[in-house]
């Protein structure tokens, strides 16, 4: 009994590294959830996988995969430092350059974790279920989000403290607002030491006006 | 939002600073620039000058700030700037206090000229490509969509005597004659006519082009018939004794006969018998081409079944045979190539042997053996599905529909009341009919629609609609 109670304590204990690496996956699939709902990729470059207890589907193109793979990589490292404060998934016209999306993820690090190692606890399950909604917010934001009528890049922004030291494979870059813009809110997870707040941005569709 | 301080001491000393940038704002010097006040310096008409035009609440507050009589408590006033600096961090956060990165190789484009398919994708429940839409179940009618009558056929289980044209006619043969039924429009015309000495008619057989037809005869003559003129074309002559098999491959015509024999004519040449391949003990009642045109299978009624080459009938090498299969009990009627594995063979055997065999032509190996508990009198592949179609004699004369390689049983097909001897299938692979002993023809709708087929009108209707989208703009 004792010795059950240790392991659900320790399986449900959250580490800086874990919490990182847990965020890092969730970009992945998220980019590549967000790339296929919104058709910037033509949906036969996907396949599906589980993952959250959802289907989820992944960019099977290579050039697709691996940059999603190297940057979330990249920002799962990061995260560990407590230094990334939002990932920004644009999609833009390829023709125009103009910015038509923006899909936000605002990170809050927990201090104590990152300056002075305390760990926190929160379940699993929990988790999952929380990254799950803001999943299906994502396949459900089709309804309400403009339809891309003409094809479209994707790229994603890094916003880091001032003093972050970015690899050189990195550059600056402008934050690439939406000009005119709508904001709709997601859902947020937390896994109490990264917490994650999820907004899309869009170009209104001046069509309508 | 922060609950605006409001000691008095410390807005005194505000109100002063306050004071100093107002004077200042009339004539900036070097010095007020140089200001360090953390959180002060933001306030400032400066800053607010080189800011992007979004910010219309902090110019609007700055505006009202500059017409604003000095009668404003100095608390009011601290709490405005407080208004004010939150406003401006908010707005401001990301470009004064982070660094925005972007990973310098960048994803590809789409495809170009691809479909981007949003529309297909928001209106399906199931994504297109990704996963390969199955049809778990179909509808196979048990009852024949139409039934001919076929006065005076012969009910005899050694001969073919149905055919189906890729131009859609069924050839039949009824005693001494050959009709043409064409499933297009449901005209009947009357082929040829067979005289007392040469008939009744014991095969038919549509070459490939679907114009020309093979009768062979109970004379041991093959004839070639025009089935758009009506006429003779030529006259094929080699066997010793009734011709019960025929089969097309290109120009060749491979007959097979009750001398035990079969003969290759190429219907080309004047001396069109290029071949002869012996091997048979007994009458040869089944002969097909497989769909490569590489082997043929013949059946006999000396249970056996043979494999031959192609290049023995072209060749003109009477050479033997590839493989001897001589696992059946019974006479080898029923013979059908799969249309989607090269190499796979079914045949099924008469009634003592009642099983359907499936053979791996190249090794000659039985890869599967089923007993149907009935004669097998004919079979037929599926063209859409992994399915096959046999037909059976006693008890039950039906047709049964099994899925491959598991062998169940799909459907079960009754209405005949006599052996079901010949079975043919439409161009489009969609029906069968099947021939009995009990003087009918019957047609079944039992393959079912092809998938390219259903594809096919589904794209014609999503590039209808965004057409008529595109009219509506």
């Amino acid at each position: 009994m004792l010795g059950m109670a240790i392991a659900q304590s320790t399986r449900d204990i959250i580490t800086l590294k874990g919490s990182a690496a847990l965020v890092g996956e969730f970009f992945c699939y998220a980019v590549n959830s967000i790339l296929f709902q919104r058709g910037v990729y033509p949906t036969d470059q996907f396949d599906k996988v589980k993952k959250y207890g959802l289907t989820m589907l992944v960019s099977e193109e290579e050039r697709v995969k691996s940059y999603i793979t190297t940057v979330t990589s990249h920002i799962g490292n990061w995260l560990e430092t407590g230094k990334v404060q939002r990932v920004v998934l644009v999609i833009s016209s390829i023709a125009t350059k103009e910015v038509l999306e923006r899909w936000n993820f605002l990170i809050q690090t927990d201090r104590e974790v990152t300056d002075k190692g305390i760990l926190r606890q929160k379940s699993d399950k929990e988790i999952m279920g929380e990254i799950q909604a803001i999943m299906r917010q994502i396949t459900s934001s089709v309804t309400f989000l403009p339809n891309l009528e003409e094809p479209c890049s994707f790229e994603l922004l890094v916003h880091t403290d001032k003093d972050f030291e970015a690899p050189n494979t990195w550059e600056d870059s402008d934050a690439k607002l939406i000009k005119k813009g709508q904001e709709v809110k997601l859902r947020s997870f937390d896994t109490k030491v990264h917490k994650i707040d999820s907004l899309v941005a869009y170009k209104l569709d001046d069509t309508d006006v | 939002m922060a609950t605006p301080c409001r000691s008095p001491c410390i807005s005194a000393k505000k109100v002063s600073c306050w004071g100093d940038v107002r004077a200042l704002r009339e004539q900036p010097s070097p010095d007020f620039l140089s200001r360090k006040t953390p959180g002060r310096q933001q306030q400032t008409d400066r800053y607010i000058a080189v800011r992007s035009s979004m910010n219309f609440e902090v110019a609007n507050f700055m505006l009202g700030k500059e017409n604003s009589k000095n009668d404003l408590s100095s608390s009011k006033e601290e709490y405005q700037k407080q208004l004010a600096g939150n406003l401006l961090r908010d707005t401001n956060a990301i470009h004064s206090q982070s660094r925005i990165l972007a990973f310098k190789s960048k994803p590809p484009p789409p495809p170009e000229g691809s479909d981007r398919e949003t529309k297909l994708l928001y209106s399906e429940n199931t994504v297109p490509g990704a996963v390969k839409s199955r049809r778990e179940f179909r509808h196979i009618p048990q009852a024949p969509e139409r039934t001919l009558d076929a006065p005076e056929m012969l009910d005899d289980y050694y001969l073919n005597l149905l055919d189906w044209s890729s131009t859609n006619v069924v050839a039949v043969a009824l005693a001494n004659t050959v009709y043409l039924w064409n499933a297009g429009n449901g005209t009947i015309e009357e082929l040829m006519q067979a005289g007392d000495s040469d008939g009744p008619v014991t095969s038919v057989g549509w070459a490939p082009d679907g114009k020309h037809i093979a009768v062979g005869l109970n004379s041991a003559e093959v004839q070639l018939w025009d089935s758009c003129s009506l006429r003779q074309v030529r006259s094929l002559k080699g066997h010793s004794a009734r011709v019960g098999s025929l089969a097309w491959n290109g120009p060749i015509l491979s007959t097979g006969g009750r001398d035990n024999l079969i003969y290759n004519h190429d219907v080309r040449i004047r001396e069109h018998i290029t071949s002869r391949m012996a091997g048979h003990e007994q009458e040869v009642c089944g002969l097909k081409w497989s769909p490569s045109g590489q082997q043929l299978a013949s059946g006999g009624n000396d249970n056996i079944l043979h494999i031959w080459d192609a290049a023995a009938a072209v060749s003109g090498c009477n050479s033997p045979y590839l493989h001897r299969l001589d696992e059946h009990q019974a006479a080898v009627k029923a013979l059908a190539w799969c249309p989607f594995q090269s190499n796979l063979l079914a045949s099924g055997g008469g009634t003592a042997d009642r099983c359907i065999k499936f053979w791996n032509t190249h090794t000659g190996s039985c890869l599967q053996s089923v007993d149907t508990n009935s004669q097998v009198c004919a079979l037929q592949w599926s063209r859409h599905e992994r399915e096959l179609l046999s037909s059976h004699g006693f008890s039950q004369n039906q047709l049964i529909l099994w899925k491959y390689p598991s062998m169940v049983k799909m459907a079960e097909l009754t209405g005949h009341s006599s052996r079901v001897l010949h079975l043919a299938q439409s161009p489009d692979g969609n029906s069968v009919a099947s021939a009995a002993g009990d003087e009918t023809l019957r047609f079944w709708q039992v393959f079912g629609m092809a998938e390219t087929k259903k594809v096919a009108t589904k794209s014609k209707e999503t590039t209808t609609g965004s057409f008529n989208k595109r009219c509506i703009r």
